[in-house]
């Protein structure tokens, strides 16, 4: 029994710099991120490329199988998809990523509050939180999109504001087990103050969930854009939007299966890319994860 | 051992995958079971002991894990039966009782219905006869009014009823073999003396075998017949209890219990006494060393309290008004000098822990008067408050809890000293280096993670961080209970040396006697909230004069195999609680001084 153990053979590194090393060893998190990015990347280039004007009617192109010409097809109103899809990605990653943020940025702190402070912060909060989540997800975005005025901000604004009780809810309940833990005793042992034990203590050991929660909710945000577009309370006609051009592609299933194959593939890869993405953050931030 | 064994295993060897690569935990284990013997298998965390007993039930993931060998129970190889038959043998032939057994009882069935449907799927009786059946059971585990508690759900019995309850469970189909991993090892010493008697009586009433899992050598010295010694996945050493105990070949058995702390092994040491230091390749042991002098009596004390009391208000029904309260700390007084260490002892509730967050004012509370290095401290604000945290730390009971996980252990030291501005990042930083090599850790290892440590390790980063703001007072809450003994002894020499060099008091929370009697000044035995007991260590201990201190000590199970066939005399106490209503009113207590600073409560 010597007094020194033995040592372990783990070069230290900068956080960053290790998460991103793991990052980059895991493969699927690798394929999330091709997929977000290929995708980001389409709908930042959408001017620069060599497609068809997306909102360009054509009488004689009335929903075309994909072709030379058309190499997704056209629609309804002869537009070609390919050019729609593309201009259509800003509006559903726009929508999809900020709703997200702007849940994330009410609600992770009320979480925060509550689930720390309890007592009657907590009772207000969870009590408002709970009668917010009683009303359906999506009733709620369309009432609040409708008293904001229809325009895709708004939409996202109302998709953002209607998931916020979810994170509430979800930040509050981590807070609660995380918050029994000696460490944070030990924080406050320290002489550290609420906003330093909250920010230093507990925000990080709730991460994990939080993300991963915020990339399911992305895809959640995705189709409750469409929703909206379909309602004519997001992406305003003729701009094009994944959700509004699979809207109307259900009207055509049997004749233009195309119209909604493409927007429907585009969302599912795009929602599957968000979650590996997500996982792969998720054990890239946590320092037990090897 | 007479006759055939039970359970024969040859050649275990048990593997996990892990990444890919397959990787033992336990190598070539073979050894019996008589019938009727106990047979303890002993180690420290990571030996393989509980894979042991996990392999021998097959109750291993298959998925991930990999069983050779042979472990005959009365003839038949377990490891070659089906899946189905091998349900046939659990719960029938062979029982297993658990560590947890707040978590291993179904709380949604009542206890009677749990241990019937055993009878009932195992024994074919018929619901009638399984409840008669199992009133007796109940009886026969020493459960008091056993008929009336049949429909009892688990969150109505304490902590030592419920493992009545699955002894009572484990019984009920006769099984031939009882394993029993860790069994009493989250009770109470107390409730730990009732559950080893009572085991050792079944036994002889059932005959049956018992092979018990457990790393307390206390334990084992007093209910095995035979020991197996196992040390990272080996078994170093088999034999008779007294022989391993006497005459222990390898040195790791030598080493281990040297390390053991006794009870009773502090005669005629004035002093503290460092644990001795034994050398795990050849097992000899170093002449311990006492820790005298430290003491600065006569000066004003570093930490006074006068009649601390901490109540915590119950609520219930709708409008949660109070209905009563947990008198947690009742009526506390101590003084506690520079350079000494003052334990406070006791079982579970008995407000301990408490008393040491009160002092920190990590709780508020509810009346009394502490002083600590000239802070008021039951009247200090924010700021004050703030400036107090530099005289006194907290180290505490699990150290995989007690570190931030996502800090590196550099932050997580320098933190305190970053916070109260106490220097420049840079003396930070050289004061963090100080601090690793102080508690016996290389420097370099500032910039990894908590998780990259074991847990001995862990407490010494925890020791370090509680250091930085160099403190006059340190509150070791049950500070190297969870750990394993050879690293308690180390941790424990660790805190002694510091104090020897740092002149720090100590306030030493913990419920094991033996380590008390070897690190403290002096002791208070505390029991419901209340000192019942306080005095120099050795009057403490030599001469305990309440009732409370002399039971707290005769449970305490001795690493002594000649003490084997001791019974305490079963009792069915169970730990009183400390809710009271709200028209409550606290007795005056009086105290009588048996000799000089030895104090006990009367009435």
């Amino acid at each position: 029994m010597t007094a020194v153990d033995q040592t372990l053979p783990i070069p230290a590194k900068r956080e960053q710099s290790r998460a991103w090393r793991k990052m980059k060893r895991n493969r699927s998190a690798l394929v999330g991120l091709c997929i977000v990015a290929f995708f980001a990347l389409l709908a930042i280039a959408a001017p620069l490329l060599p497609i068809p004007d997306p909102i360009a009617t054509s009488w004689s192109a009335i929903r075309k199988a994909p072709s030379a010409a058309h190499w997704l097809g056209t629609d309804d109103l002869g537009r070609d998809i390919l050019a729609r899809m593309i201009w259509g990605a800003r509006a559903s990653l726009m929508a999809g990523v900020f709703s997200v943020v702007i849940a994330l940025v009410i609600g992770v702190p009320f979480g925060l509050v509550a689930g720390y402070f309890g007592g009657w912060v907590d009772m207000v909060i969870s009590r408002v939180t709970e009668a917010l989540l009683a009303m359906p997800f999506l009733i709620m975005a369309i009432a609040l999109a409708a008293f904001l005025g229809p325009s895709l901000t708004n939409a996202m604004i109302a998709i953002g504001v209607s998931a916020t009780p979810l994170f509430i809810r979800l930040t509050r309940g981590q807070v609660l087990a995380v918050k029994t833990e000696d460490y944070v005793e030990g924080a406050r042992a320290v002489g550290l103050n609420h906003f330093e034990i909250m920010l230093r203590y507990i925000l990080p050991n709730i991460v994990a969930p939080i993300i991963v929660q915020a990339t399911l909710t992305v895809a959640t945000a995705i189709i409750a854009e469409a929703s909206l577009s379909f309602l004519g309370l997001g992406q305003q006609p003729p701009s094009p939007s994944w959700g509004s051009m699979l809207n109307v592609a259900k009207n055509f299933l049997s004749q233009a299966p195309w119209m909604a194959m493409w927007p429907g593939a585009a969302i599912f890869l795009v929602v599957i890319g968000f979650n590996l993405l997500g996982d792969g953050l998720r054990d890239a931030l946590d320092p037990r994860e090897a | 051992m007479a006759g055939t064994p039970i359970l024969s295993v040859r050649d275990l060897t048990t593997s996990f995958l892990v990444d890919g690569e397959w990787k033992s935990v336990v190598r070539k284990a073979s050894f019996d079971v008589g019938a009727g013997e106990t047979v303890a298998i002993v180690g420290e965390s990571g030996s393989g002991k509980s894979v042991t007993s996990l392999s021998i039930m097959r109750l291993l993931d298959t998925a991930s894990s990999r069983i050779e060998g042979h472990v005959m129970l009365s003839g038949r190889d377990l490891l070659s039966l089906s899946e189905k038959e091998m349900r046939g043998v659990r719960g029938n032939e062979v029982s297993m009782i658990f560590q947890e057994p707040m978590t291993s009882l179904n709380p949604i069935f009542t206890i009677g219905r749990q241990i019937s449907e055993v009878l009932t799927r195992h024994k074919g009786l018929s619901k009638q006869d399984a409840r008669a059946e199992t009133v007796r059971l109940l009886e026969k585990v020493r459960i008091p009014n056993a008929s009336a508690r049949f429909d009892d759900y688990p969150h109505q019995f304490s902590g030592g009823m419920r493992q009545r309850v699955m002894i009572a469970m484990a019984l009920a189909s006769r099984p031939k073999l009882l394993i029993a991993d860790e069994p009493t090892t989250a009770l109470d010493v107390t409730i730990q003396g009732q559950i080893l008697d009572l085991i050792k009586i079944l036994q002889e009433e059932e005959g049956m075998s018992v092979l018990f899992i457990t790393h307390d050598m206390g334990v084992v010295a007093e209910i095995a017949d035979r020991t197996i010694v196992m040390y990272r996945g080996e078994q170093v050493e088999t034999g008779l209890t007294a022989e391993i105990f006497h005459h222990g070949q390898h040195p790791y058995t030598r080493a281990l219990l040297s390390a053991v702390p006794k009870l009773g092994s502090m005669e005629n040491r004035p002093w503290p006494t460092r644990f001795p230091v034994v050398d795990m390749k050849t097992g000899l042991a170093t002449e311990p060393v006492e820790v005298a002098g430290t003491v600065s009596k006569g000066m004003t004390p570093i930490l006074a309290v006068k009649n601390l009391v901490t109540r915590f208000p119950i609520r219930s029904g709708l409008l949660s008004r109070q209905t009563g309260s947990v008198h947690a700390v009742e009526n506390v007084s101590f003084d506690l000098f520079q350079g000494e260490t003052l334990s406070l002892v006791g079982e579970s509730g008995c407000g301990k822990s408490t008393t040491g967050r009160s002092i920190m004012r990590l709780v508020e509370p509810t009346g009394g008067q502490i002083e600590l290095d000239g802070y008021d401290v039951l009247r200090l604000d924010p700021v004050g408050l703030r400036g107090m945290r530099k005289s006194v730390q907290m180290i505490f009971q699990d150290p995989f809890s007690s570190l931030n996980p996502r800090m590196t252990v550099g932050a997580a030291i320098a933190e305190p000293f970053v916070k109260h501005k106490l220097g420049t990042a840079r003396q930070a930083k050289d004061k963090t280096a100080d601090l690793l090599e102080k508690v016996g850790l290389s420097t370099d290892m500032a910039r990894r993670y908590p998780h990259e440590f074991s847990g001995g390790q862990r407490q010494r980063i925890a020791i370090a961080r509680a250091l930085s703001l160099d403190p006059k007072l340190i509150v070791a809450d049950e500070s190297v209970s969870a750990l394993d003994v050879s690293i308690k002894a180390q941790v424990c020499n660790l805190l002694l040396d510091l104090q020897q060099s740092l002149n720090l008091a100590f306030l030493f929370i913990s419920h094991d006697m033996a380590v008390v009697e070897r690190v403290s000044h002096r002791v208070a035995v505390m029991y419901l909230g209340e000192i019942v007991e306080i005095g120099p260590r050795v009057a403490v201990f030599d001469n305990p004069q309440h009732a409370y201190t002399k039971k707290l000590m005769a449970a305490v199970p001795v690493p002594d195999p000649a003490r084997r066939g001791i019974r305490r005399g079963i009792s069915n106490d169970e730990l009183k609680s400390a809710v009271r209503g709200m028209d409550y009113q606290p007795p005056k207590r009086e105290y009588r001084e048996v000799s000089a600073g030895h104090l006990v409560q009367v009435g």
